[in-house]
């Protein structure tokens, strides 16, 4: 058999193929947008749209939580930071130390919804309760007076934003009870919270539907109207975030975001655009 | 009669000589294996205790496949529908939701080509020099305790080590060329094993008629032990295609990202590959009700080409076998 | 020395030199491994690692205690093992024993291919099927726990333990049986109590490599486990392992930071730990091919 005399040749015009036949495709730079789950759904119908728009952008993006994008921005691997909570000045810090400026820019207002299951009785909680629920004091339903169980206390991991602004909003920065289910995203808590009676979890008002049930949170419910009014107790800023001002093609996507289309995106995705 | 050390009771027989019981009709007293001493052979409850032992095992059987069986048929059922020629060569669209994986496959397909590329000549020549140089010096043993452990150190600690070293050290970034380092060496330790199954099943033979024609040893291994090897080679380098195209934790930081529209231009780009595709979808996913069919469609992509693989092996190793008349 | 000697000399030192890139690799990672966890050791004390009960890396001071994750690890893979030996060493005897020639041309394929499925369409098919199911069918809080995460992981490890322990059994010879046979024993009897026996290290061999392969597993876990850092209470508790803990948290953890380094010290654990197995399983097979007069 003489197959492997044939390897050679092929091997060399795949990696040639590889190497330079594709780069006719580069025309732009590829903008890479890494960070929060909460903000991915604006990110990539933004991308998408932008990119059927502008057919010589390239854009990639990612998830993984406010923390990854914003460790990555300072590291250089990402143009912008998505982000569903403010930088933190030792983030700051250590950005100015490797040559980036964080630079902020707000494009949306969010709320983060209580959620927990349709047939869950319980419809108003109140900042307290939701304290106790998370850090271990309150751990049955029956402490609630809306049926029996132990609560299923489902929480995001370190890496999240949503789980940062909750900590600040919510629960006063006290640590989130040890056996609480770490879950990667907003839509995995949404999910688990549809299919477990029993249990409670917070999301982004993006991902409220009806397989989950929003109670209210000291008497105000989580909609479009109470979080512009700043009346939600839980309402926060999204932001990206981007290496100095932004020039270029990321400058562009940034304006895309910010301006008209960029505004019917993100209320289609269920925030709030900013006035 | 031979007795041995058993306990006497009025049930059964002894350990021993059993004249017409045994296998070969006549009695030669054999000494007992180890294991059945004091052991009393012949009571009516052996035949129970075997007839529940032997249906524990078909019970283990039946478990294995009965698993086997729910992952395809989940799979194949919710993944089917998902299937189209759309689905498999456009890019994806509309929040994910609609159009199709083609730049997943195609990033599975470059990390895997990339991965062989590393793998395959090194696992050759390290397969080559273990069983036709033998060297009779401690390198051998040094070599196998180190493809044995290399074989057996947890994916995502690859991933770490492709991280601090392609990505960070190097300075390629989270690109096709960190991943397909690192699945590489992930695989490496595969090939060789089964490059070495292949070169050992070549009949000594061939080689000492060779070397009697007067080639010289390189000559030997390059026209005759090589190419008689050469099916089980390929199978051991499909095989671990196979098994590098599913991996995600090496990946998981050193390659892959979670959508682009484009197909990656340079060994430096990012990718999207099925299986980091799959995770991906299911806990960042934004859109459940549609991403899971999604997901269930690429689950069903990576187990078909599981199938065929094994498939392959199966045949090639089937002819390998009827050509050497084993 | 003619040019034909020469070049069979630079062959053969070319192949040696290539022969050794396993050994520069598993160096390679050793070294990394050690230079990237050091920093962590250096300011955290063994100690308070190891022992910790605390996983909370972002908290200001975070705390690093690993205890809840080594736990964790450990409950999946004993629990896996549970599932694993009784199932993986069953099919082996099934197949040594039971199956003619017909059924193990059948089934053999069969094993290899669960053996090919990717560990993510196992994670996937647990945590979309198995864990609503087993919720469902035990009316527990979640069905992300460890129990759920052991069973998936038990059949993940099940053809590694099966195809050793059928080639450990395949290497007794066969007058051990017809020995046992001879002198009247079952064969249930003689399978159990002399060719299990006699193949015991070999089949010990396949129970190490598989613990290993379960201690090592990351996306099924990470997908099924459920992901708590806290020390399990029960097997229905939801837990997060070693291995689910680096894939989560690497991607926000700066470069160089304690976190960073921390992960790293986990992966070094890991490890030592994947290293401890192999080596104890190259001890026992090569003493049962000792045994059985296998020569080296």
């Amino acid at each position: 058999m003489k197959l492997y005399r044939l390897f050679i040749p092929i091997a060399a015009i795949i990696l040639a193929v590889l190497l330079f036949g594709t780069q006719g495709f580069a025309a732009g730079k590829q903008i890479t947008i890494k960070g929060s789950t909460t903000v991915l759904p604006i990110a990539q119908a933004a991308a998408e749209v932008f990119m059927e728009k502008n057919p010589a952008a390239r854009i990639s993006v990612q998830g993984g939580g406010s923390g990854v994008g914003i460790t990555s921005l300072i590291e250089k691997t990402c143009d912008i930071a998505d982000s569903s909570r403010k930088i933190k000045d030792e983030e700051i810090a250590k950005a100015k130390t490797g040559g980036v400026i964080a630079n902020e820019i707000p494009i949306a207002m969010d709320g983060i919804a209580m959620i927990v299951h349709p047939s869950n009785k319980l419809s108003a909680l109140t900042r307290r309760q939701i304290q106790d629920i998370y850090t271990g004091k309150v751990s049955d339903w029956s402490e609630l007076g809306v049926g029996k169980g132990k609560i299923v206390v489902l929480s995001r991991d370190t890496s999240s934003g949503t789980y940062e602004s909750f900590e600040n909003l919510a629960i006063n920065k006290e640590k989130v009870r040890p056996d609480a289910l770490i879950n990667a995203s907003n839509q995995a808590i949404a999910s688990t919270v549809a299919n477990t009676p029993g249990a409670i979890g917070y999301i982004g008002h993006g991902y409220l539907s009806k397989k989950v049930k929003a109670v209210t949170v000291d008497g105000i419910a989580c909609t479009r109207e109470n979080i512009l009014s700043g009346k939600y107790p839980l309402s926060r800023a999204l932001y990206m975030y981007t290496n100095a001002k932004p020039t270029g093609d990321v400058k562009a996507f940034i304006d895309f975001v910010l301006g008209p289309q960029g505004k019917q995106l993100i209320e289609e995705e269920g925030f709030v655009g900013l006035k | 009669m031979n007795r041995t050390d058993s306990n006497s009771h009025s049930s059964g027989t002894f350990v021993g000589c059993v004249v017409g019981d045994s296998e070969y009709g006549k009695c030669t007293p054999p000494s007992p294996p180890p294991g059945l001493r004091g052991v009393i052979l012949n009571a009516k409850w052996n035949k129970i205790t075997e007839k529940l032992g032997f249906a524990l095992l078909w019970l283990c059987m039946a478990f294995c496949l009965f698993f086997l069986g729910a992952i395809l048929y989940f799979i194949v059922v919710r993944g089917a529908p998902a299937i189209s020629w759309e689905f498999l060569t456009s890019v994806p669209r509309r929040a994910m939701t609609r159009g199709g994986v083609a730049p997943a496959i195609v990033g599975t397909f470059y990390l895997t080509l990339g991965a062989m590329l590393l793998a395959f000549p090194l696992g050759l020549a390290s397969a080559i020099y273990l069983c036709e140089y033998s060297p009779k010096n401690v390198s051998v043993n040094i070599i196998r305790l180190s493809i044995n452990n290399l074989a057996g150190v947890p994916s995502v600690v690859f991933g770490l080590f492709g991280l601090a070293l392609f990505v960070k050290a190097f300075g390629f970034g989270v690109s096709i060329l960190s991943g397909a380092l690192t699945l590489g060496i992930m695989a490496l330790p595969g090939i060789i094993s089964a490059s070495q199954e292949a070169l050992t099943a070549v009949p000594q033979s061939y080689r000492e008629a060779s070397l009697a024609l007067g080639a010289s040893h390189w000559q030997t291994i390059k026209k005759v032990v090589l190419p008689s090897a050469l099916p089980g080679i390929l199978t051991g380098v499909i095989l671990a295609v196979g098994r590098v195209a599913g991996e995600t934790a090496p990946i998981l930081f050193t390659a892959a990202t979670f959508y682009t529209r484009d197909y990656p231009t340079s060994p430096l780009s990012e990718v999207m590959a099925l299986p980091y595709h799959i995770y991906a979808l299911m806990t960042e996913g934004t859109h459940p009700d549609e991403q899971t069919s999604i997901a269930y469609g690429c689950a069903l992509i990576l187990l078909a080409m599981v199938l065929a693989i094994s498939g392959i092996a199966i045949i090639v190793r089937g002819r390998q076998r009827r050509s050497y008349g084993t | 020395m003619d040019i034909r000697t020469v070049r069979e000399t630079v062959y053969h030192w070319i192949f040696a030199a290539l022969a050794f890139a396993a050994l520069v690799f598993l160096i390679g990672i050793i070294l990394i491994l050690f230079k990237e966890a050091w920093p962590f050791f250096a300011q955290y004390s063994v100690t308070k690692a190891l022992l910790g009960q605390s996983w909370y890396p972002t908290a200001s001071p975070a705390e690093f205690g690993m205890l809840p994750l080594i736990a964790a690890s450990v409950a999946v893979t004993v629990g896996a093992m549970a599932v694993c030996v009784p199932v993986g060493v069953g099919s082996a005897l099934f197949l040594h024993e039971l199956a003619g020639p017909r059924l193990r041309a059948v089934l053999k394929p069969t094993i290899e291919i669960l053996a090919g499925i990717p560990s993510i369409v196992f994670g996937f098919f647990g945590m979309l099927i198995v864990a609503p199911f087993l919720q469902n069918l035990l009316g527990i809080p979640t069905g992300l726990n460890a129990f759920t995460a052991s069973l998936v992981l038990g059949i993940m490890a099940v053809p590694t333990v099966s195809s050793m322990a059928e080639d450990a059994l395949s290497f007794v010879p066969a007058s051990f049986r017809e020995a046992s046979l001879a002198v009247g024993a079952t064969r249930w009897q003689t399978l159990t109590r002399v060719i299990v026996p006699a193949a015991g290290s070999g089949i010990s061999t396949a129970i190490i490599l598989g613990m290993s392969r379960a201690v090592g597993e990351t996306m099924t876990v990470l997908m099924v486990a459920g992901g708590a850092a806290v020390i399990p209470r029960s097997i229905f508790d939801p837990v997060r392992p070693m291995t689910s803990t680096i894939a989560a948290e690497m991607g926000e953890a700066v470069t160089g930071s304690p976190h960073y380094h921390a992960l790293f010290a986990i992966g070094l654990i890991l490890f030592l730990i994947t290293l401890f197995f192999n080596i104890i399983a190259e001890i026992v097979s090569r003493r049962f091919r000792l045994k059985l007069g296998l020569g080296r």
